[in-house]
C-alpha cells in the first residue's frame, strides 16, 4: 500500500490557494529585461556549494529539483517529479520524473542525473556545505566518510524512476529534495568545467547564465525549453555586483535599476518610506528569521536558569524594533510566526524589570554581575547590542559590548567557554526550508553544542533531543499538523530553560521600481528571497 | 643600471617572501575558521571536518605555507575557498579596472598637485598661496567616502553628466579618478610648493632671471625639473597603494577593482584571495619604487643609479 495522500493533498492545496494571492488577479506579462544590483560579488553558482542568500535565489532559478515550492509560499509541490509515493514506514520514497525535461546543453534529464547530483553534493571532494542534509539516505556515512562515491540508498532503475531508501524516517525529506543542494546537474558539464562549474553552470531551470563578467555583471536569459509553460515571465535579468546599497537606491530612484537587492540602508529607510514615491518602492516581507541573544549555559552565571530567565525579562524588545524602524516584531520563542509549529498562545517572558531584578536576587546576584555581549560590527547590529546593554544595566548586569567581524563572532560562539552572550544580528538563523526541525539541531540541539558548532548557548538537553528525533520520524504526511504541534511544544519547553533571549523576527526589505509587478511575497519569498521565476514587468 | 635592476629584483623576491610569510601567519592566527565559514550554519561536524581536510587546513601550518610557496613558484596563487576558482584568474579579471583607475587617479592628482603647487610657490605668502594650502589641507583630511558621495551626488545624480556607477566607458572613470585625484592632490601640491620654493631661491634661477628669460621658461625648464624628484618617488608609492585597491572609492562607484575583491575575501576569511591580493600589491609597491629609482637619474643626471 503506497501513500498518494501527500501528493494529492499538496496538489489540492495548491489549487485551492492559487486564486488567493493578489498578483494572481493580474495576468503576468511575458517579456521585459530587469536590472538587479547587489553589493557583494556572486561567489559561485554551483548548487552543491553556493550557500548565501544572494546566490541562493539565482541557483534556484538556474536548476530544477524533484520538489519545489509554490512561489511566495512555503508549500511543497512536485517539480521535476511528476508523482511520488512514500512507503508506510517512511523509509522508501519513489519518484516518477516528468519526461522530456532537457538540460540547457540539450541533453534529456534522466533519473541517473538525480542520483549523480545528490552523490556529488555529499562527496567530500565537492566541499559542499549541505552534505549533512542528506544524512538520512542509506549509505550516507560511507560517502561522506570517503569510503564510497555512490549512495546505496538511491536507485535509478529506469530513466524516469528514482527510489530513495532511508536509514531512518525523516519527515523533512521532501524539503531536503527541494533545497538547492538537491539541484540536478549534468555530469558531463560538471566534468567539462574542470572544477569551475560554479562559474559555468548548466541546469534545467527557468534561466540560463548567458554572460558572467567577473566583478561586474551576470546576465541570465529565459530558458525557452523550461518544462512549465509561461514560466518564467521576464526575458532576462542582469545582476550588477559591487554596487553600494546607497548608490543602488539613487539609481533605483532615477529609474536605472529595477530591484535593489540589498534593500534600503537603515539610515535612509524612514526618508524613503515617508516620501510619496518611496512607499511604493519598498517591499517589506516576512521571512523565517529569529534574532536572538544566546546565553552560554556553560559560563557562569548563565549556568543558572534563573539568571537566564531574568535577563529574558530585562530586554525591551519593542525598543529594538524601533531601532530597526519597525522592520521587525518582538519575538518570544525560537520559531518565527510564519513557521509551522509556532505557538500563538505562548507568551514567553514579558518585559518586566522589577520581576527580572527579583529573579536575579533569588539566583544570588542582587547586585548583578559583569559579562560580555558579542555582536557583529556592521550597522545596525552594534546599536542593537548597545540597547541590550542598557536594558541589562537596568537590572545591574554590566555587559561589555564586543563588536567584531562576523567570522570572529562565529569563531567565539563555537569555542567552549568563550562567549557568555552573543547578539545574533547579521548572522541570525534564517530557515533553510520551512520546517520547524530546521530551527533545532544545529542551533539548539546537542549536535550543535560542539567546538565549531552554531549552538552558541552550548545547550544540550538529551530529553528534548529524543523528542526531536521522534518528531522527525513522524513522516506520515497525514500527521503533519500533529507533528508541527509536537515541534512547537519542544520549542516552548526549551524556553523554560531559557538558553536564548528570542528578541525579534526581522522582515527583509527589497526595493523595487514601480514597473515591477507581482505580490510582495515573490520579492521576499520565504524559500528563496527574490523569486526570479515569478516576478514580471507590468504592462 | 642593469646591476641595479638585478639587485633590486633579488631584493623584491626576498621582500615578497617576507610579506607572504607574515601575512600567512597573521591570517592563520586569526580566531576565525575558514572551513566553518564555508560550511555555513547547517553543516554537521563531519562536513566541516571534510571541508577542512579537502582544503588542507588540517595540515601543520609550516606544511601549508610550504605548499603555498611551491604553488607560487609555479605561478599558482591557489584556489579561492568560497568561490572555488583560481585566485590568479580572479585577480587578473580585475586587473584592467585597477590599472585604469590607478593611472587616471595618479594623473589627476599629479596634474592638479603640480598646478596648485607651482601657483602657490610663485605667490608664496599671498592670499592665493594660503587658499591653495588650505584647500590641500582639506583635501588630504577629507574622508574618501564623503568626497566620493558628494561628487556622485552633484555630477551624476543631480547634473547627470556622468554615470553613477560601473565600468566600461571613459565617462565611468571620471568621478572615481577625480575623487582619488582631489584627495591625493593635496600631498603633491604641498610637496611641489616646498620643493619649488627651495629651487626658486637658488642662484641659477636668479641667473636665469637676470638673463631676462620669461618666467614661464624659468619655472618649466629650470626650476620644475629640479623640484620633480620627490614627486616621482611619491608616484612610485602611489602605484603600490592604488594597486592594493582603493576599497572605499571602488565601493561607492561600483568599480570592479582589486579592493572590492580583497574586502569581500576578508569578510569570508577566503585566505587564498587575501594572500594573492597582498602579494600583488606588495609587488606593485616594490616595482613602483624601483621604477621611481630608475627614472630619477634620467631626470636628474646628478643622481647615479646604484
Amino acid at each position: 500500500m503506497l501513500k498518494r495522500w501527500l501528493r494529492n493533498t499538496t496538489m489540492a492545496t495548491v489549487l485551492a490557494l492559487a486564486p488567493l494571492p493578489a498578483w494572481a488577479q493580474e495576468t503576468p506579462k511575458q517579456g521585459g529585461d530587469v536590472l538587479i544590483t547587489y553589493k557583494d560579488d556572486i561567489a559561485t553558482l554551483d548548487p552543491a556549494v553556493g550557500y548565501d542568500w544572494v546566490n541562493w535565489s539565482m541557483i534556484k532559478s538556474l536548476y530544477s529539483r524533484l520538489m519545489d515550492y509554490t512561489p511566495g509560499t512555503p508549500d511543497l509541490v512536485p517539480s521535476l517529479a511528476q508523482t511520488f509515493d512514500v512507503s508506510p514506514d517512511g523509509l522508501t520514497y519513489t519518484f516518477k520524473l516528468r519526461t522530456g525535461v532537457k538540460f540547457t546543453n540539450g541533453r534529456e534529464l534522466v533519473a541517473s542525473d538525480v542520483k549523480y547530483s545528490i552523490e556529488r553534493a555529499v562527496n567530500p571532494k565537492t566541499q559542499g556545505p549541505g552534505a549533512g542534509f542528506f544524512s538520512a539516505i542509506k549509505g550516507y556515512e560511507d560517502v561522506s566518510g570517503g569510503k564510497a562515491t555512490t549512495l546505496e540508498g538511491i536507485e535509478a532503475p529506469d530513466a524516469t524512476t528514482v527510489i530513495f531508501h532511508l536509514s531512518r524516517p525523516d519527515a523533512t525529506f521532501l524539503h531536503v529534495l527541494a533545497i538547492n543542494f538537491a539541484s540536478v546537474v549534468p555530469q558531463e558539464a560538471v566534468e567539462a568545467a574542470g572544477g569551475d562549474f560554479g562559474k559555468k553552470p548548466v541546469g534545467s531551470g527557468t534561466f540560463v547564465l548567458k554572460e558572467w563578467t567577473i566583478g561586474q555583471r551576470l546576465v541570465f536569459e529565459r530558458n525557452p525549453d523550461y518544462f512549465v509553460k509561461d514560466m518564467p515571465h521576464i526575458n532576462t535579468f542582469t545582476v550588477e555586483v559591487g554596487q553600494e546599497p546607497l548608490v543602488a537606491l539613487l539609481r533605483l530612484q532615477k529609474g536605472e535599476v529595477d530591484i535593489a537587492g540589498d534593500g534600503i540602508p537603515p539610515a535612509k529607510f524612514l526618508e524613503i518610506k515617508n516620501s510619496p514615491a518611496g512607499a511604493g518602492m519598498i517591499v517589506d516581507g516576512e521571512q523565517l528569521h529569529t534574532g536572538y541573544v544566546s546565553l552560554n549555559t556553560k559560563i557562569k552565571p548563565f549556568d543558572n536558569v534563573k539568571v537566564r530567565q531574568a535577563v529574558n525579562m530585562a530586554v525591551n524588545k519593542e525598543r529594538i524594533t524601533r531601532i530597526l524602524n519597525g522592520r521587525a516584531t518582538p519575538a518570544n520563542q525560537p520559531l518565527p510566526p510564519a513557521m509551522p509549529g509556532y505557538d500563538k498562545s505562548y507568551t514567553g517572558y514579558a518585559y518586566d524589570v522589577a520581576k527580572a531584578k527579583a529573579l536575579l536576587t533569588e539566583a544570588g546576584f542582587p547586585d548583578g554581575f559583569q559579562t560580555v555581549l558579542y555582536s557583529t560590527n556592521t550597522d545596525p547590529q552594534p546599536r542593537i547590542a548597545q540597547a541590550i546593554q542598557q536594558d541589562l544595566a537596568a537590572i545591574g548586569v554590566k555587559a561589555e559590548v564586543r563588536a567584531l567581524a562576523q567570522s570572529n563572532v562565529i569563531a567565539a560562539g563555537g569555542t567552549e567557554g568563550e562567549a557568555p552572550m552573543i547578539w545574533s544580528g547579521g548572522m541570525a538563523w534564517i530557515a533553510d526550508f520551512p520546517d520547524p526541525s530546521n530551527f533545532y539541531g544545529p542551533i539548539l540541539g546537542c549536535s550543535g553544542a560542539v567546538a565549531g558548532g552554531w549552538n552558541w548557548s552550548w545547550y544540550c538537553n538529551a530529553d528534548l533531543d529524543k523528542r526531536a528525533v521522534a518528531a522527525d520520524s513522524m513522516s506520515d504526511p497525514a500527521k503533519a499538523t500533529e507533528r508541527a504541534a509536537v515541534w512547537g511544544k519542544i520549542f516552548t519547553d526549551i524556553m523554560a530553560d531559557a538558553p536564548w533571549i528570542p528578541v525579534i523576527n526581522e522582515r527583509r526589505v527589497v526595493a523595487k521600481s514601480p514597473r515591477m509587478g507581482g505580490s510582495d511575497k515573490i520579492y521576499v519569498d520565504p524559500t528563496r528571497v527574490i523569486n526570479y521565476d515569478a516576478i514580471y514587468v507590468k504592462q | 643600471m642593469a646591476l641595479l635592476i638585478v639587485r633590486r629584483l633579488v631584493q623584491t623576491a626576498l621582500i615578497l617572501l617576507g610579506v607572504a610569510a607574515i601575512t600567512f601567519l597573521l591570517l592563520y592566527a586569526l580566531p576565525a575558521d575558514p572551513a566553518r565559514m564555508i560550511a555555513g550554519r547547517s553543516a554537521t561536524a563531519q562536513t566541516v571536518a571534510n571541508i577542512r581536510r579537502e582544503l588542507g587546513l588540517d595540515q601543520p601550518l609550516l606544511v601549508q605555507f610550504w605548499t603555498y610557496l611551491q604553488g607560487i613558484l609555479q605561478g599558482n596563487l591557489g584556489r579561492s575557498y568560497a568561490q572555488k576558482t583560481d585566485v590568479g584568474a580572479l585577480i587578473l579579471a580585475r586587473l584592467p579596472a585597477t590599472l585604469i583607475l590607478m593611472a587616471a587617479g595618479i594623473f589627476v592628482e599629479v596634474v592638479l598637485g603640480l598646478i596648485l603647487g607651482i601657483i602657490a610657490a610663485l605667490r608664496r605668502g599671498g592670499a592665493i598661496d594660503r587658499m591653495v594650502m588650505m584647500a590641500s589641507f582639506v583635501g588630504v583630511s577629507a574622508p574618501q567616502f564623503v568626497v566620493a558621495l558628494l561628487l556622485l551626488y552633484v555630477f551624476a545624480v543631480t547634473l547627470g553628466w556622468f554615470p553613477m556607477s560601473g565600468f566600461g566607458t571613459a565617462a565611468h572613470v571620471v568621478l572615481p579618478a577625480a575623487t582619488l585625484g582631489i584627495l591625493g592632490a593635496g600631498w603633491y601640491a604641498r610637496m611641489v610648493r616646498s620643493a619649488m620654493i627651495d629651487v626658486l631661491n637658488q642662484d641659477y634661477v636668479r641667473t636665469a632671471r637676470a638673463k631676462g628669460l620669461s618666467s614661464a621658461r624659468i619655472v618649466l625648464r629650470h626650476a620644475l625639473p629640479n623640484a620633480l624628484l620627490p614627486i616621482i618617488a611619491m608616484i612610485g608609492i602611489d602605484i603600490g597603494q592604488f594597486m592594493g585597491g582603493v576599497v572605499v572609492v571602488e565601493a561607492v562607484y561600483g568599480w570592479p577593482g582589486i579592493g572590492q575583491l580583497a574586502w569581500q575575501a576578508i569578510q569570508q576569511v577566503d585566505i587564498p584571495i587575501i594572500m594573492g591580493v597582498t602579494l600583488v600589491s606588495a609587488l606593485a609597491i616594490v616595482l613602483g619604487n624601483l621604477l621611481a629609482d630608475i627614472i630619477a637619474p634620467l631626470i636628474d643626471p646628478r643622481i647615479h643609479a646604484r
